[in-house]
């Protein structure tokens, strides 16, 4: 199918050798599993289980709440051992809500809802509901509640959906695997999507570096007239959602609006699958594919975890440390999180665990910049990152704003080609944050305001009120002085 | 375990350094420097050396004042290219003092007193070399006709320290113009261009370097050799070359069509001079040239312009320099009015419209 070019872009070195070839293996169940109420974009889960409780496989530990939230299921049969505050999968390493699961081995199943005989016949509501009821979240990182999205098509005309398989992040093989070992699964969890988002057409779009993947998708697909199947250049960020819509559609999303608004709703393909189990077989989200990979891990895997297992036994798992790290991070090289350390558990959106050396970050001391352009020419974004990091530098925020920073998908492409090696996505991020918090302190003055000004306009409200009651006494006295004068006047 | 998490994503990076972006610049160099040595000799050679050293003995100096770290910094190579060209720009046999004054203006003036590398607004070895050519100008017009080392024509070893070290050289009887400035002196005297080129070598020799000229410009096929190295390892684009070449072209072309007497040919312009030298090395420095590509292309015409009108009209018979120093001027313009289109914006900044019929 006819492709379009997007602008800039970097071609790091994939990597993805180390595991594309390690077909998924299940982890044995972990001795205990650390379950966070947050594991997706939104609001935190409500928690309705208490420690001591048994519960089955696919049981709801803690329920959605309000409209961007997901539920969380129990990964496998046991007793909640304990509701305490567990360091979270994230740089900061803070603490948070955490449903400590035990498992009993047995892995029984619970009573699951039943499947949609003919998704195709149910109506995009009860799809959504479903996926809702699933827990499910976009697997690509993103972890922002997938029926959400599904929710788009009340109120977009869409035309598209856009399976992502694009997968460029370096070293991570885990949506390759997925597509080459459960095609069938990825293209009908496509079918229902499509069928809930009202979207006519569905395009599969996989970098050119996954043959396989392209070949076993298209060949799920070929029955679907519907269905095309897009080999997209090897570019990284390819797989960043506006970029790959332009690549494939030719539109270019208008800055502040949606893809949904040019017609077009981007899912992962690990997505599709879980929204495949949740409708046919009425299965939750409980575990997922991740890749362990880097040249610290001895053997690197793609492994199906359960949610809630500590990083540290998918390492023990991968054969354990090889060297000592650099680094370790939570998703891709190039946008994933780093991690304090290997204590924290596997969640809903952890699509890669890396361990990697010294040798692999090539880290080196910041010199100054030279001014080659080279961020400037790869910058997806169109912006100019030179400009803008001279300008965040001295804590111009307005400035920053202006040169387009909000407009930064925070790729890396910058940081990964600066010669003088200026931690440029740095910069952006730590922009962006200022300017999210002086967003909410100025909302706060506004509230502050608000009810200072609405406070005043009380009491003055409440004092004229006083003021004319007592104007009315007043009045009424003199009246009644008046009558009693004048009756005594004239009796 | 403990592990930093000191920084955000990415974690890895392309092999690209400062050091390895000047390494390349500095090989691409080397065939044209290596050539021109040969050519003009053991002078040329001393003269070359001096004023590579001095540039990196002034950024040392500057570096240790300003309690900097010399080492790393030295080596970073930025004081070794801005040496190189600085000395690449001068007259083959000048004496050691113009080397060591050029690595003053270069380093100290031009680069260290705005903050170092990346800091300053003007290319330092032009700035070194256009304060010598206005301080000094008798010495920095003293080209001399190619004496091939080992030639019988050559000045000995010991003969040239005396030339480099104690000005024993006598200028006057075996210096010799250089294709600009020749044509400029005969047009002074009332002598067309159609009949001054004609005494020049022909424009094959030109291009070899076989004539008088600075050190490293004269020959401009091994410079565009370099600087088609440049452009296959991707240290420069071909927008500022391009640009420079082109206007410089398409200019000598158009004013040599309409009155062949007053004005030399397009083909001339850019085989003479400094016009590869400037448009690949001088040009493209990246510190003072803009950073959009569509930015350098205005860039380049700019300098090919200014290149163009200093060498037909001004008092100089070659204006790269000047030309290069009056864009650097405007690089900071440039770049705030010339900036890519953000993606999903007009060019103005504003959100792109929704196509009709979506809403």
């Amino acid at each position: 199918m006819k492709l379009f070019p997007i602008r800039g872009g970097i071609h790091p070195d994939y990597r993805k050798e180390l595991t594309s070839e390690k077909p998924i293996v299940a982890l044995p169940l972990p001795r205990l599993l650390y379950l966070p109420v947050q594991q997706h974009m939104g609001a935190p889960a409500n928690i309705t289980v208490q420690p001591g409780d048994q519960v089955k496989k696919g049981q709801v530990l803690a329920k959605g709440q309000g409209a961007v939230s997901a539920p969380i299921h129990a990964p496998t049969s046991g007793r909640i051992a304990e509701i305490a505050n567990i360091t979270a999968p994230h740089p900061s390493g803070l603490p948070q809500n955490t449903i400590i699961l035990e498992p009993d081995g047995k892995d029984e199943w619970g009573d699951l809802p039943e499947p949609l005989a003919d998704p195709f016949a149910a109506t995009p509501q009860q799809i959504k509901d479903r996926v809702a009821g699933a827990g499910i979240v976009g697997m690509g990182g993103a972890a922002f509640p997938s029926a959400v999205k599904l929710g788009l098509g009340g109120s977009h005309k869409l035309e598209i959906l856009l399976l992502n398989g694009a997968e460029c992040e370096p070293y991570l093989t885990c949506d390759d695997r997925v597509m080459r070992e459960y095609a069938d699964q990825v293209v009908d969890g496509a079918r229902i999507m499509a069928h809930a988002l009202g979207t006519p057409r569905i395009v599969i779009a996989i970098e050119r570096n996954k043959p396989q993947s392209l070949e076993l998708i298209k060949k799920a697909a070929a029955a679907f007239a519907n269905i095309d199947v897009a080999d997209v250049p090897v570019q990284y960020p390819m797989g960043a959602e506006r970029h790959l819509t332009q690549a494939v559609t030719g539109r270019e999303t208008p800055a502040r609006k949606l893809t949904a608004d040019i017609g077009v709703v981007v899912h992962n393909v690990a997505t599709a699958r879980a929204v495949h189990q949740a409708v046919r077989f009425g299965r939750p989200l409980i575990s997922r594919i991740v890749t362990v990979s880097g040249n610290a891990v001895r053997e690197p895997k793609n492994i199906e975890v359960p949610l809630g297992t500590k990083v540290a036994e998918l390492i023990d798992f991968c054969g354990g440390l090889a060297e000592t790290p650099r680094r370790i991070i939570s998703g891709g090289p190039m946008m994933g999180q780093p991690l304090p350390d290997l204590d924290v558990p596997v969640v809903k959106g952890t699509s890669g665990i890396l361990a990697l050396t010294a040798g692999e970050v090539n880290e080196r001391p910041v010199q100054p910049c030279i001014r080659c352009g080279s961020c400037v020419s790869i910058c997806p974004c169109g912006l100019v990152p030179v400009e803008m990091a001279a300008v965040i530098r001295h804590e111009n925020m307005d400035a920053a704003v202006a040169w387009g920073v909000m407009d930064c998908v925070s790729c890396g492409s910058c940081s990964y080609i600066c010669p003088s090696h200026i931690p440029l996505a740095q910069y952006f991020n730590y922009a962006k944050g200022r300017l999210n918090e002086q967003d909410r302190e100025r909302r706060k003055r506004d509230l502050v305001k608000r009810l200072v000004e609405e406070r005043a306009a009380r009491l003055e409200k409440a004092a004229k009120a006083k003021r004319e009651a007592a104007a009315a006494r007043a009045a009424a006295q003199a009246a009644q002085a008046a009558t009693a004068e004048a009756n005594r006047v004239n009796p | 375990m403990k592990i930093l998490v000191d920084k955000s994503a990415p974690f890895t990076h392309a092999p690209t350094s400062v050091q390895k972006t000047m390494a390349t610049v500095l090989l691409a160099l080397v065939p044209a420097t290596l050539f021109n040595a040969t050519l003009f000799g053991w002078p040329a050679v001393f003269m070359f050396l001096i004023t590579l050293g001095s540039c990196l003995g002034a950024e040392a100096i500057c570096l240790s004042w300003s309690n900097k770290p010399v080492l790393p910094t030295l080596f970073d190579g930025s004081a070794a290219l801005t040496g190189w060209l600085l000395a690449m720009s001068l007259p083959p046999w000048a004496p050691w003092w113009i080397g060591v004054l050029g690595a003053v203006f270069a380093i100290f003036l031009a680069k260290q007193v705005f903050g170092g590398l990346g800091q300053n607004p003007f290319n330092p070895a032009m700035v070194g070399r256009v304060a010598l050519l206005i301080s000094f100008p008798v010495q920095m017009t003293a080209f001399i006709a190619p004496r091939p080392l080992f030639s019988s024509t050559a000045p000995g070893f010991i003969e040239s320290l005396g030339i480099t070290f104690a000005g024993r050289v006598d200028f006057d009887s075996i210096s010799a113009a250089s294709a600009l400035g020749y044509v400029k002196t005969e047009l002074s005297r009332g002598i067309p261009v159609s009949q001054s080129v004609p005494h020049l070598p022909d424009l094959m020799d030109i291009a070899l370097g076989m004539h008088p000229g600075s050190f490293g410009e004269t020959s401009a096929l091994l410079i565009l050799a370099g600087g088609l190295f440049l452009l296959a390892r991707r240290v420069i684009s071909w927008h500022i070359p391009t640009a420079v070449i082109g206007t410089l072209f398409v200019m000598g072309a158009l004013f040599n069509a309409i009155n062949p007497d007053r004005f030399t040919g397009g083909v001339f312009q850019v085989i003479s001079g400094a016009t590869f030298l400037g448009a690949f090395f001088i040009a493209t420095d990246y510190v003072t040239s803009p950073v959009s590509k569509r930015g350098q292309l205005v860039y380049g015409c700019g300098i090919g312009l200014m290149t163009w009108i200093i060498r037909s009209f001004a008092g100089y018979p070659e204006g790269m320099a000047f030309a290069v120093l009056l864009m650097n001027a405007l690089t900071p313009l440039i770049d705030h009015h010339i900036r890519p289109r953000p993606f999903g914006r007009t060019r103005k900044g504003e959100p792109l419209p929704l196509a009709r019929g979506e809403k």
